[in-house]
């Protein structure tokens, strides 16, 4: 879907219209994820647990909309030549934030989640943003289009997540304060089977949904319950 | 286009910038991160004597302030070098540590350095009737690093408990030396010496342990890892011989006890 750019008028309302639509849009009908087919990635790879693909959201929304602010306040600044570098320096600096406090604030989960805040770097939809959106609209829309794309990766992160740890390990948030065990382990637990007497006793963890090609078939379900619902997105080429 | 003055004079000013409130960020968060890490650490360690603690006690339900308390009432520590000789605080500095305490030693950095020059860290964990002796171990598993800390009872042979970690297997399959519990509960109670006193260590067994007392049940789908663990305990163990050697002879070795 194109952007609409529109010309901003005076006297506008610090969250209209517009910047709803900003929010919304990417959370449905332009979801990065399932409709630009951005990030996949980074999806693959932390959506194991729901706990780290929490934290990671969050991270991405932070990184997301910091650097799109940042960017849109210097665009009329920034040498057409050295754009890219100049939008990388922005998002790495912002990665390098975001893991010098994860590691001050809560050491396991940094330890859990080590390299992939890394890649918050690499992630296509950050620097798609910058590129398309913070270049040419003002700071405040800026910061949040970039909102709205974080929290439409990251809304696709968690529910991939919750499908996997549900399915794959029996257990919601594991890792984090608010633990759900819905099946195992117990003492008498064996690695690859189920523990016995267990409400869900008659569920078989399912080791293919830990696996990060479990999140391509969930994507891809989703994608395809997205376009059947709304056929406008079906790309007819 | 810009001039390339201007693009020099932006790019300098943009990167100094960075630089400059990444570097504050960094040193006001330092310490924290330090210590967070020491915590964690430290957790790590007591999990190999988490059926040990004490009644009602959960190594995942102690709080880092529990973990602490435990660690510097109950856990004497100290250092070794290849040959076994008990290291004092400045050798463990010319090591390459500032803190010059056995808890400082990194596995990582020492697995890089030569055989001879490597020192190890040795936690001697009291658990009021007993004391348990836990030896930090590292090698490779298939795509990256695993470690671990297993330990020893009194006879210092009988495995009384280990804990695993890893930095990159496979979730599901090899990661399932860490993730799941059952793994390091099959190494309580096997045997690191056979009864001719020979020095064996414990075999991760694929298709199921045979020998109940060295070997234990492998992982389904993550034979890389399982032998990268039975190296990793064969070779790791094997540095602490000679320590395990002298005090089955000689005096009991006092470690400092770090209040």
């Amino acid at each position: 879907m194109a952007e609409v750019i529109t010309k901003v008028e005076e006297k506008e309302p610090l969250f209209g219209k517009k910047e709803r639509k900003l929010i919304m849009d990417p959370l449905t009908d332009n979801n990065p994820i399932t409709v630009q087919v951005l990030g996949i990635c980074s999806a693959l790879a932390v959506t194991s647990l729901v706990y780290p693909s929490v934290v990671i959201s969050i991270a991405v929304v932070f990184v997301c909309a910091f650097s799109s602010l940042f960017t849109s306040l210097i665009r009329e600044r920034i040498p057409s030549q050295v754009r890219m570098i100049v939008q990388l320096v922005i998002i790495a600096s912002l990665v390098t934030i975001v893991e010098l406090v994860l590691k001050w604030a809560n050491y396991p989960i940094y330890k859990q989640l080590s390299v992939y805040i890394g890649l918050i770097i690499t992630n296509c939809i950050v620097m798609g943003r910058l590129e398309a959106y913070a270049m040419a609209n003002k700071p405040w829309r800026s910061f949040v289009d970039g909102i709205g794309n974080g929290l439409g990766y990251g809304a696709i992160l968690i529910l991939v997540a919750i499908f996997r740890e549900l399915f794959g390990k029996g257990t919601l948030f594991a890792g984090s304060p608010i633990e759900l065990k819905f099946i195992g382990p117990t003492p008498e637990y064996m690695i690859n089977t189920v523990a016995e007497g267990s409400w869900f006793g008659w569920y078989a963890n399912n080791n293919l949904m830990v696996l990060p090609a479990a999140a391509m078939f969930i994507i891809a379900i989703f994608i395809w319950v997205q376009r059947s619902r709304n056929p406008e997105l079906v790309d007819i080429s | 286009m810009y001039s390339t003055n201007y693009v020099v004079i932006f790019v300098v000013a943009m990167t100094s910038l960075v630089a400059i409130s990444l570097t504050t960020l960094r040193e006001v968060t330092k310490d924290q991160a330090i210590q967070n890490e020491a915590t964690f650490n430290k957790r790590q360690i007591l999990m190999a004597v988490s059926d040990h603690l004490g009644e009602g006690k959960d190594i995942d339900g102690m709080s880092d302030d529990e973990v602490l308390e435990v660690f510097s009432s109950q856990v004497e520590q100290l250092a070794l070098n290849n040959d076994g000789n008990k290291l004092e605080s400045a050798a463990i500095q010319a090591s390459g540590y500032k803190g010059g305490k056995p808890e400082n030693i990194d596995m990582a950095k020492e697995k890089k350095k030569p055989l001879e020059e490597r020192i190890f860290p040795l936690y001697i964990f009291n658990s009021g009737a007993e004391k348990f002796y836990i030896m930090s171990v590292r090698g490779n598993g298939l795509w990256d690093e695993i470690w671990g800390n297993i330990a020893l009872e009194s006879d210092f042979n009988t495995i009384a408990g280990a804990a695993f970690d890893h930095k990159g297997e496979t979730p599901g399959l090899g990661a399932e030396i860490k993730d799941n519990p059952a793994f390091a509960k099959r190494f309580k109670g096997t045997k690191i010496y056979n009864e001719e006193g020979e020095f064996v260590s414990v075999y991760v067994r694929k298709g199921g342990a045979k020998d109940p007392d060295h070997e234990v049940d492998g992982i389904s789908g993550a034979t890389v890892t399982a032998d990268g663990v039975t190296e990793m305990l064969y070779r790791g163990l094997d540095k602490y011989q000679p320590f395990i050697e002298e005090q089955k002879t000689g005096q009991p070795v006092q470690g400092m006890l770090i209040k």
